[in-house]
């Protein structure tokens, strides 16, 4: 990739952007006199800012260049993410579950799985899920220093350590409150940052139709993009649902059945009903109603982002299609052990004067990657002919390469649209993103291992002042882990399927426990620990048994058939159908074990003990009083059917 | 918590909102630099944009800790 030149400019806005996340942190820190002020916030918050907070934890570095490549890779569909995957599963915590969580006075998710059911079912999901929040913000970590690296040519392991002591500091200083804070001023600052990216790209491609004729000739000639192997009918990258009659249809690979339960239930309902990293954003608001408040707030911008992260991928599509100003889809680069092994098989066959054929293989094994052949034969007949040089050689051979870099299109619409400048301001918004995330894992994190771990087990019935050190001192210990992950993520390929497995082996079975636990009295403790058990080594096992198109037995799925000697039990078109489907399979079978085995267990939990806990033994919030928009059921109604409407029109 | 986060809001966009503007203004007519933004001088209405957000966060928490102190008598008379 190109690297590109700042100005003075771009530095100061980085720098303002700096000065002020960590002049938040020590603002806040002479408040931070208590552990629950530390890792708990104190409950005083604003909705609205739980509410935005909330949005911008989750819209890390990884959301918005993982969404920018599925908008190029699978066109609209990757809206399904938000639309499907998101605004029901929010309006339910905001409705049904928050009165518990924050009703129950847990101080954590897993807190609420001990009062609820047992501590070995709290002690499973910590453990779970402290280790998933720091592989996530590692491989955030990873992708970042990458992109800074490649970009602006910056070294990789300072961008790495630096952008990771800037969150640590300013958490260190004003624990979660400055988080929610600091992510405030985030999300601001990724909506500015962006949306000149999405103006600019609307008016250079042509407008919103331009974009949609384009498309529909991709769909009919993906190869020539190297988007995908086979033709497909002409709305598949502009339509959400028309083209789901059938996996053959769309690059996602997807039926309409898959993807409503797998992501738009089990995975989406896992993740934002269950997991701490949000929840926890709406458990540090003011009171009950802020509380449910916070994922409904923060719904209205989900529900628009789709226009922020995934139309440019798609724009990007049409631009390259058009090849508008010779612009390409960025390629993955190279390495330079590839090179030394690619230059000499071209020497040697310039020299010869062979075939393309004759040495094509090779060099697809010393790239590693496929290459486009008429490419390869142009430069190999340019190479005998005037002996290009080295950089020339290295310039062609790159741009043969025949696979997409998707993970880069975000930066690629950046570096096309923005002047210096502006620039600068869309730099700090992918730092802000990055850092919004971030901070949420190691505030989530920290909270877990302080009062769910370490207080649970390992030393319980120390002074609060022992507690407020240790959540400072896991900060600091949680960012080295994220480090260390983060050299662990630089060994795999696209990093948002192996987010959603990680979910999948993790959180697909989980909700299922919630479900039970929140509203059948009945489900015991035993059936809970075992039912997650199962579920979890369903996801295993399934991954063991399954493989995806295209990809080799190993990471990717299909080990135990591979160690076995077998072939995989099933082949799925796409990665993600591969991981919708593991979290379906995860689900029912936590779903069922939880129900059987509490039928045959004791209840060890009496109806006094399970009040605030469960749905029937816990009085109804009356909130008719209120005026409507501060009636959690009516505003998430309200949600449901504008969401639904934004569906029908870009059906 | 006694931090109204309109303010550095506030002040922080006003200040990246001003950079740009003053930016804007000084490169102005170098149209090659403004190829990329499609000869829009992106960076001075994008500035003044943020300036007016900068501006608005700091005018609301300025009016919120009015009407709190304006309140906070009556509420001691009670």
């Amino acid at each position: 990739m190109q690297q590109v030149q700042l100005a003075w400019v771009d530095y100061a806005i980085l720098l303002a952007y700096t000065a002020f996340v960590i002049g938040i942190g020590f603002a806040l820190r002479r408040y931070m006199q208590s552990s629950s002020a530390f890792l708990m916030a104190g409950r005083t918050i604003p909705a609205w800012v739980t509410g935005l907070a909330f949005i911008a934890a989750n819209l890390g570095a990884l959301e918005v260049i993982g969404m920018a490549a599925n908008g190029a890779k699978y066109g609209i569909m990757a809206c399904h993410f938000y639309w499907v995957g998101a605004i029901p599963a929010m309006v339910f915590l905001a409705v049904f579950m928050m009165p518990f969580y924050y009703g129950s006075k847990a101080r954590s998710v897993p807190e609420y799985l001990k009062l609820r059911f047992d501590e070995r079912v709290r002690c499973l999901n910590s453990i779970s899920f402290g280790v998933m929040t720091m592989m996530t913000s590692g491989i955030s970590l990873h992708v970042l220093a990458d992109l800074l690296r490649q970009l602006l040519g910056w070294d990789y392991n300072l961008c790495l350590w630096v952008s990771a002591a800037i969150v640590v500091l300013y958490v260190f200083k004003g624990g979660l409150t400055s988080a929610i804070y600091t992510e405030v001023l985030q999300f601001f600052m990724i909506v500015f940052g962006f949306a000149p990216v999405v103006y600019l790209c609307l008016k250079d491609v042509g407008g919103w139709g331009k974009v949609t004729d384009t498309l529909a000739q991709v769909a009919a000639n993906p190869q020539s993009l190297h988007l995908a192997n086979t033709n497909f009918p002409p709305e598949a990258w502009t339509s959400t649902w028309a083209s789901m009659s059938s996996p053959q249809n769309n690059p996602m690979g997807m039926d309409w059945f898959g993807l409503t339960f797998g992501l738009g239930f089990v995975l989406a309902f896992g993740y934002w009903c269950t997991n701490f990293l949000v929840v926890q954003r709406a458990m540090a608001a003011k009171d009950m109603t802020a509380a449910r408040m916070t994922p409904l707030i923060a719904a209205v911008p989900k529900m628009l982002f789709p226009a922020l992260v995934i139309l440019p991928g798609m724009v990007a599509v049409a631009l390259a299609y058009m090849g508008k100003d010779g612009f390409t889809l960025p390629k993955k680069p190279l390495e330079p052990s590839a090179y030394a092994q690619l230059m000499p098989i071209v020497q040697e066959a310039a020299a010869q004067r062979a075939e393309v054929a004759a040495v094509y293989d090779r060099l697809v094994a010393a790239a590693g990657m496929p290459l486009d052949k008429e490419k390869v034969a142009a430069l190999i007949k340019d190479h005998a002919e005037g002996r290009l040089t080295e950089h020339q050689l290295k310039e062609r051979l790159q741009d043969a390469v025949a696979v997409n870099d998707y993970n880069n299109v975000m930066l690629a619409m950046l570096k096309r649209y923005l002047p210096p400048g502006l620039l600068g301001l869309g730099l700090t918004a992918l730092l802000a993103s990055f850092m919004s995330g971030m901070a949420g894992n190691v505030t989530a994190f920290n909270t877990i291992w302080t009062y769910d771990l370490y207080q649970a087990y390992i030393a319980p019935n120390k002074s609060d002042a022992h507690y407020l050190w240790m959540g400072r001192a896991v900060t600091i210990a949680g960012a080295l882990a994220s480090i260390a992950c983060a050299y662990i993520a630089k060994q795999y390929g696209n990093i948002m399927d192996l987010v959603q497995l990680v979910f999948g082996f993790v959180n697909a079975p989980l909700f299922a426990t919630f479900l039970h636990g929140m509203f059948w009295a009945r489900a015991t403790g035993h059936g809970a620990f075992y039912g997650l058990l199962g579920g979890t080594a369903t996801s295993a096992l399934f991954h063991g048994l399954t493989l995806s198109q295209g990809n080799e037995p190993g990471i990717k799925g299909a080990w135990l058939t591979h160690l076995l000697g077998a072939q995989p039990v099933h082949v799925f078109q796409s990665e993600m159908a591969q991981n919708f489907w593991l979290a379906c399979f995860a689900f029912s079978v936590c779903f069922v074990l939880t129900l059987v085995i509490s039928l045959v267990t004791k209840r060890t939990k009496s109806d006094e003990e399970l009040r605030g806990l469960v749905y029937s033994l816990t009085p109804r919030i009356t909130d008719s009083g209120q005026v409507w928009y501060k009636r959690p059921g009516l505003v998430g109604i309200v949600l449901l059917a504008i969401c639904a409407v934004i569906n029908i029109i870009f059906w | 918590m006694g931090l109204d986060i309109r303010y550095p809001i506030g002040i922080m966009f006003a200040i990246v909102g001003a950079l740009l503007v003053v930016f804007g203004l000084i490169t102005s007519g170098e149209a090659e630099l403004y190829r990329r933004s499609l000869g829009i001088n992106i960076n001075l209405w994008w500035g003044l944009l943020l300036l007016a957000f900068g501006l608005l966060m700091l005018f609301l928490a300025w009016r919120a800790r009015a009407k709190l102190q304006s309140a906070t008598p009556e509420q001691q008379q009670n």
